[in-house]
């Protein structure tokens, strides 16, 4: 923050004034300083040599990085497994699916993020094609091979996991939120109780329950997908979290909302889909992406009961061979370049959202 | 009659109860059914049994020879200290990072807002293997460990010299022990006369000087041991000191680097949330910096911050079972040993989540207590 006159003043001498007050306006501060900036260039000169001087790039063999090994990255390994990497054991040939239904999971967050496309039918006509198109994508059938999903990984499991473990956790959340808003004490038990169950256990017990317990309430001989299985339990786990935020929208909205439907003479169905749930949900939009970049990674969890997601596909794809495996840093940086991609992106966007939202929309 | 409101909600509601009942008891049928198939015994008496698996990290005594329930109290143990020790790492390294990204130092600033950014945006888990996999595979084996004075940096941990029991370090102990007991009250006493007199002692350094004093005394007064077990290099690994393993100080990290991230941005929330005027006034009675942040914006910052830390809290404890994928024997490990081994899928699954269930709702209600404590009086 420059003082205006400061304006017309040299860029040299206006420079000077913004170190003085940002960098060194006391003793103790330009301490600060000096300290921040020397662990700064001894973690990152240490950092960039590995990570960029020293570094082997594009296509390389095992040899040539041994030779730098604990010196320099080994950006080869990247080069020679990102297939591996991204999608998996998927058939090598039909692997244009698995990244075109990538695009497609990119591109129904990427919609849903427009003002466009926030109306109920809209992101619903957007999510359900989506995800249809994608499910097609990656299983087969009706002019393309059929994939078994024993073969499915790498990111489009991430993403579907995510997208679906969103969608269809959406109405069993509002359902529950209304619930535990009910005037009907069994109702309202049944909502607190799922709730806070839920709430109060981590997702790798849910997910052990999905891939253990399923198999043994359902009748004898019949079983369910793997995949299946983890994807319904994100959904049930899910359902619970976005239920507290869709109440929180709910308790957010003045008595009057209610005595005006009640007024023109709206049943409670009518009162909550026409009056209160549109006001409610809009509310909780910034609270739900960030729930959603909440679930994005929490996904990564599926790796415990061994589904091939985005994680495990890049673990396994250089611990399991013998000549790379000692190059797993650069592959989990990889990973983590990827996750952080989206969910830097994702979160900046919500807080653009808060900024947005409670500028022009304040009730 | 179906026009009468209250005559269609008594209605709803024998339906939503029957649905579920009939859900329950198809479940349940089946359940029955499948396990006399496998030829599975329902019920608890599994947990007397002879577990018959070692463990490698035990809080309390612990043979291969001893029952499931031991096993389990065990994992237990582990997942409390691991997350007990990571809220109060997190705890420290988040206020100084939350304090950090609102220095007037751009630098810091900076600095304290990239850590939160980068590390909030990467699943924990893959923090969790990244951290695993640099302290197993990249630090030296055991015969080339890293020597740090008498302690060795390796593959197996980090060994140090570690005092052999002895009565006089228990009294040293007894001693910290009645030292923050004194600190606790004297500082309520202090607090009570400043109250009344508007005056009052110091609480920092007579505190302080309780906590060298007493456990000294301790020490000296039984017999003042000076006997350390220092770790010694054999074949395989250290014998004597105290090795920290691997799986634990990944897990340490990884958790409370990932948390204090997100406890960082609610005391940053938290003191933007103290109106600018409080800040003025303190400055205007001449606090410096250091005195306004400590006396006047931390504790009314602090109201507002205590309902999203619990669950942050919550989230760090219900993380710890992430230690299943690196090995580190928490409950879920030790319960998923036990199911494998046993069978008894379902009692360890519901045991395991009743725990973790019992745990949150703990740490919930001891939170809810102090939020309860520290709430705004108005006069």
């Amino acid at each position: 923050m420059h003082p205006p006159a400061s304006a017309h003043r040299p860029f040299a001498a206006r420079s000077l004034d913004w170190l003085r007050e940002n960098l060194f306006s006391t003793p103790a501060n330009a301490l600060i300083t000096l300290l921040t900036l020397a662990l700064l260039l001894w973690a990152g000169s240490s950092f960039v040599s590995w990570a960029v001087l020293h570094a082997v790039w594009g296509r390389a063999d095992v040899a040539t990085c041994n030779a730098l090994f604990g010196q320099g990255a080994c950006w080869a390994v990247i080069a020679d497994k990102w297939r591996h990497m991204l999608f998996g054991i998927y058939p090598q040939g039909e692997q244009w699916r698995s990244a075109l239904a990538v695009v497609i999971f990119c591109a129904i967050i990427v919609l849903s993020a427009m003002r466009a496309f926030w109306h109920v039918w809209r992101l619903l006509a957007l999510w359900l094609s989506g995800s249809l198109l994608c499910a097609w994508l990656l299983a087969g059938g009706f002019a393309l091979t059929p994939v078994p999903t024993a073969l499915w990984g790498g990111l489009p499991i991430t993403l579907m996991l995510a997208v679906f473990g969103t969608l269809f956790a959406f109405p069993l959340g509002i359902l529950l939120a209304l619930g535990r808003r009910s005037a009907l004490p069994i109702v309202r038990a049944a909502s607190i109780v799922y709730i806070e169950l839920v709430r109060g256990v981590p997702l790798i017990t849910v997910l052990f329950m999905a891939s253990i317990m399923f198999a043994l309430f359902l009748p004898e001989g019949v079983s369910f997908d793997k995949l299946l299985r983890a994807q319904v339990a994100i959904v049930l786990f899910n359902a619970a979290y976005i239920a507290e935020i869709v109440r929180a929208g709910l308790q957010a909205l003045p008595r009057g909302q209610y005595e005006a439907a009640d007024a023109l003479g709206l049943g409670y169905w009518q009162t909550q889909l026409l009056v209160i749930l549109p006001q409610a949900l809009k509310i909780t939009i910034p609270a739900q992406v960030n729930s959603f970049i909440d679930n994005f990674k929490d996904t990564s969890l599926v790796i415990i009961v061994s589904i091939f997601d985005f994680l495990y596909a890049v673990r396994q794809a250089v611990i399991s061979d013998l000549d790379w495996r000692h190059y797993f840093v650069e592959g989990y940086l990889f990973a983590m370049a990827v996750y952080w991609l989206f969910c830097y992106a994702m979160s900046h966007y919500s807080q653009w959202l808060e900024k947005h939202l409670s500028r022009d929309h304040r009730l | 009659m179906w026009s009468s409101e209250r005559f269609r909600n008594i209605v709803y509601q024998i339906a939503l109860l029957s649905l579920v009942g009939a859900l329950i008891g198809y479940a349940a049928y089946n359940l029955v059914h499948n396990l006399e198939s496998r030829a599975i015994a329902i019920g608890f008496s599994y947990l007397g049994q002879e577990a018959g698996f070692d463990v490698s990290e035990t809080l309390i005594d612990y043979e291969p020879t001893h029952s499931y329930a031991r096993a389990f109290v065990v994992g237990l143990l582990n997942t409390l200290f691991v997350s007990a020790v990571a809220i109060v790492a997190a705890s420290v390294l988040g206020l100084v990072v939350g304090i950090g990204r609102l220095s007037p130092n751009w630098l810091l600033r900076k600095l304290a807002g990239a850590y939160v950014e980068s590390v909030r945006n990467v699943p924990l888990i893959l923090q969790l293997l990244l951290w695993y996999g640099v302290l197993t595979e990249l630090l030296p084996p055991v015969a080339e460990a890293i020597v740090l004075g008498s302690a060795f940096l390796s593959q197996r941990g980090i060994s140090l010299p570690w005092p052999t029991p002895h009565a006089g370090w228990w009294a040293a102990l007894l001693g910290l022990f009645l030292a923050v007991l004194f600190a606790f009250l004297w500082a309520r006493a202090v607090r009570r006369r400043r109250e009344r007199a508007g005056r009052a002692p110091a609480v920092l350094w007579p505190s302080l000087a309780a906590g060298v004093v007493l456990p000294l005394a301790g020490w000296a007064v039984f017999g003042a041991p000076s006997e350390l077990s220092t770790p010694a290099m054999t074949g395989f690994g250290f014998e004597g000191g105290k090795t920290v393993s691997p799986e634990f100080i990944a897990l340490f990290l990884g958790l409370s680097v990932y948390t204090a991230a997100f406890i960082a941005e609610i005391v940053r929330g938290g003191i933007l949330s103290v109106s600018r005027g409080q800040s003025d006034a303190a400055e205007a009675l001449g606090l410096s910096r250091g005195q306004r942040l400590r006396l006047v914006i931390l504790p009314q910052a602090l109201r507002v911050m205590i309902p999203p830390l619990t669950s942050q809290y919550l989230n760090l404890t219900k993380n710890s079972s992430l230690a299943v994928a690196i090995g580190y024997p928490d409950l879920v490990s030790i319960s998923n040993t036990t199911l494998n081994q046993t069978g008894q899928a379902i009692e360890a699954i519901t045991l395991m989540m009743a725990v973790y269930l019992a745990v949150s709702l703990a740490i919930s209600g001891l939170m809810n207590w102090y939020n309860h404590r520290v709430r705004l009086v108005e006069r």
